[in-house]
């Protein structure tokens, strides 16, 4: 009889890390179908070339470092994925690949492969591109069902009703638009455990509060350009988010309230790229403040450095 | 309301269900080997040898040092072998092993009656008499845990009824049918210690269980039975004093510090058993799960061989893959099926290879749910990153030491990282690292 001997615990969850990227997809897909139903096929396009390279740039990198090739964890799917659905639809294809290698090689891989990247990659590629091809990545918005529409780039779009804003009936990026989609992956994420609903809740509930404040219509806040994608997909990221429950609160509200700021004194539209780029910068300062209580002491203690 | 603590994880998922609904029977085997080292402290001293005849509840090894306890001869027989065997951690230790001859002799038994009535200074010295450990799997001398330092002072009593690991159901099943001696045990802790709050709390995936105490409570002075919510650890005596009495254990202190004392349910029926019927610790009851033709709740006596314990349970249903002795959160392998179960085994778990494989440690993704499930508070993604790198320092900064190693972290962790055997290494480094300091001075 041959036994193995290990130390305890002899049982594991179920939800391992590609179960929990499968869980990310699935919740990605009512946006995605949403962007193809609005835009047409373009959307598919650019979701598909995004996706493609995203897993292309992971294996290359990892097969040409001569790491152990973990494309079967899905993460790269995951980050081409984002990256397509926070793009216009008629995004060009080739701007897509150097979209998904610069998340995957520079952010992700550079800084060493799957949870060691300090910025979430699909959105640090979104800010690349943004930065490199601004007429591209804020215009393209008019086609499928908005192809006689004017064009708008701002997502903040003043006038639209709220069933406009929740059915996706606005122009934006591909898998921004549709609030109900977007909710429905909620949902699922909060369903599976795959996410808690603290970040998302914090982020919104904060905007609509300092948006409310400054004069906005807090529902239309909430509601409009990236803000539920990037709350619900964006900051929920596991390794840019802090890991205590207080310092993700701080984290989160730190988003909500730079989204407001961008919004509103900013020259940029829309700053949800920007405020969740930056909070993931500052999430593991917010670690190190020493605001959690371990059983038995009396005090929260310093955790130490 | 359902108490509960903050953490924790789920890992039950109905792998109890196989034998909660079993009643206890009694299995007797031909020949027990009884192994000395069934307590926390230095090994009792075989006081047989080959070729003696013993009787039942005769003590067969006696107590070495302050922790020490005596060990009896569980069945009536002759004495075949005194010799060393390796267990479960891998030691050397001393054992005896019997040939059962079926008589059932019994040592002169030396009853103190009512838990009620007898006198409260004889309560400890019979409790250590009976060779009573810790029933629940930490076997800690019990007479040692309610012998109070001076100037501490006891205020309750907590009956350990949580049975929160996974696939154990002896204490579900204890609490069913011998409710009162649970209670009578409680009692007499309590009397022992002059307290008059004792409550016992059950996890409430236990219903047959709450309502067998609660009727059981009935009538008795300081009792209550407090139901809480079903979640792994609630069961650690951490997790437990914080859940019945609100209260925390100090930092590297124990739960007299913060004046509780926690006691197994089991230990209290043997606790019972030893002052009413004068019975040391001969038997107690084993789930026997997993890959078993047909798994049970088994009262055994105390050395009972695994493998005979298996064939009582109609052999292995498949090849096993791993045998553990406890629950699958912290569970200690066994190397084979040859090895004898102690005081402290209240289960048998067999896993089929499939079961057994251990997943491969992937990297980090810095979810987070090990700090979410850790019960005490802890960031272990931390504290993994310096015991890889072997900062035993750093880690005990970190507060590994109070790392009770329940196993919740690495159970949750989606890139299977093994969380809790480093924080074992961890705390062995550290605490050999004081003793040879503490040896410098």
């Amino acid at each position: 009889m041959s036994l193995i001997l290990s130390s305890a615990p002899h049982v594991r969850s179920k939800a391992n890390t590609q179960r929990l990227m499968l869980n990310v997809i699935i919740a990605l897909l009512p946006s995605l179908a949403a962007g193809i139903y609005y835009f047409g096929w373009r959307a598919a396009l650019v979701v598909g070339v995004s996706v493609a390279s995203a897993v292309a740039a992971e294996f290359i990198w990892q097969k040409l470092s001569r790491q152990k090739v973990r494309v079967y964890d899905l993460s790269a799917v995951v980050t081409g994925l984002l990256l397509g659905l926070i793009v216009p639809p008629s995004a060009p294809w080739w701007m897509m690949i150097i979209g998904s290698f610069f998340a995957i090689m520079v952010v992700k891989q550079l800084f060493g492969g799957i949870g060691d990247n300090f910025l979430n990659p699909a959105l640090a590629a979104r800010a690349l591109l943004l930065a490199s091809w601004p007429a591209l990545m804020t215009s393209g918005y008019n086609i499928g069902k908005f192809a006689d529409a004017t064009s708008s780039a701002t997502p903040l779009l003043a006038g639209a009703s709220y069933m406009d804003l929740l059915l996706g009936n606005v122009t934006g990026a591909i898998g921004e638009t549709c609030k109900i989609a977007i909710l429905l992956g909620f949902i699922w994420l909060l369903v599976t455990r795959t996410i808690r609903f603290e970040i998302p809740a914090a982020i919104l509930g904060t905007a609509a509060l300092l948006g409310w404040a400054l004069g906005y219509d807090p529902l239309t806040t909430v509601l409009s350009g990236g803000l539920l994608f990037g709350a619900v997909f964006m900051a929920t990221d596991y390794v840019t988010t802090p890991m205590r429950w207080e310092a993700r609160a701080l984290y989160a509200v730190g988003v909500g309230i730079i989204v407001v700021l961008i919004r509103k004194f900013g020259s940029y539209p829309e700053g949800v790229t920007y405020a969740i780029l930056l909070m993931n910068i500052a999430g593991p300062l917010f670690d190190r403040i020493p605001m959690h209580r371990i059983y038995g002491y009396t005090k929260a203690k310093k955790e130490g450095k | 309301m359902k108490a509960t603590f903050r953490g924790g994880v789920h890992p039950a998922h109905g792998s109890k269900r196989p034998t909660q609904a079993l009643a206890t029977r009694d299995f007797v085997s031909d020949t027990v080997q009884i192994v000395m080292n069934m307590n926390i402290g230095a090994p009792s001293k075989p006081c047989v040898k080959k070729g003696d005849h013993v009787k039942v509840g005769q003590v067969i090894g006696e107590p070495v040092g302050f922790l020490g306890l005596p060990v009896h001869a569980s069945v009536s027989g002759e004495v075949v072998a005194v010799d060393a065997i390796p267990y479960l951690t891998g030691d050397m230790v001393q054992s005896v092993t019997i040939k059962n001859d079926f008589q059932d002799e019994w040592e002169e038994l030396h009853p103190l009656g009512n838990v009620e009535k007898v006198d409260p200074a004889q309560i400890i010295p019979a409790i250590k008499a009976a060779g009573i450990c810790g029933m629940g799997g930490a076997s800690f001398p019990t007479h040692v845990k309610l012998t109070i330092a001076p100037g501490k002072k006891c205020e309750y009593v907590l009956a350990n009824g949580a049975e929160c690991e996974t696939h154990i159901t002896c204490d579900d099943r204890l609490m069913q049918e011998n409710a009162t001696r649970v209670v009578d045990g409680l009692r007499a802790v309590m009397r022992a210690l002059n307290v008059s709050q004792g409550i016992i709390g059950i996890e409430d995936n236990k219903p047959a269980a709450i309502a067998a105490m609660q009727k059981a409570c009935q009538g008795r002075h300081g009792v209550r039975v407090q139901v809480m919510k079903t979640k792994y650890p609630q069961g650690g005596e951490k997790q437990l004093i914080k859940v019945l009495t609100g209260r925390e254990v100090p930092s590297g202190g124990l739960p007299i510090d913060c004046g509780c004392v926690v006691v197994n349910v089991g230990t209290c029926a043997a606790i019972a058993d030893a002052i009413i019927d004068g019975k040391p610790v001969i038997d107690r009851i084993c789930t026997v799960t997993g890959a078993v033709r047909s798994p049970a709740n088994l009262r055994l006596r105390i050395g009972t061989i695994t493998e005979d314990i298996i064939g009582e349970c109609g052999g292995y249903s498949t090849d096993p893959g791993k045998i553990f002795f406890g629950g699958a959160m912290t569970g200690m392998c066994l190397p084979n099926d040859q090895l004898p179960m102690a005081k402290s085994t209240n289960g048998i778990v067999v896993f089929t290879k499939e079961e057994a494989v251990s997943a491969e440690e992937s990297p980090c993704i810095r979810c987070s749910k090990c700090v979410d499930a850790c019960p005490i508070g802890l960031n272990p993604y931390d504290m993994k990153i310096f015991a890889d790198a072997e900062k035993w320092d750093v880690c005990k900064k970190k507060h590994v030491m109070d790392c009770m190693l329940c196993g919740a972290c690495a159970f949750i962790c989606p890139a299977r990282r093994w969380l809790t055997p480093s924080f074992k290494i961890a705390k062995q480094k550290i605490a050999e690292q004081a003793k040879k300091e503490a040896a410098a001075k």
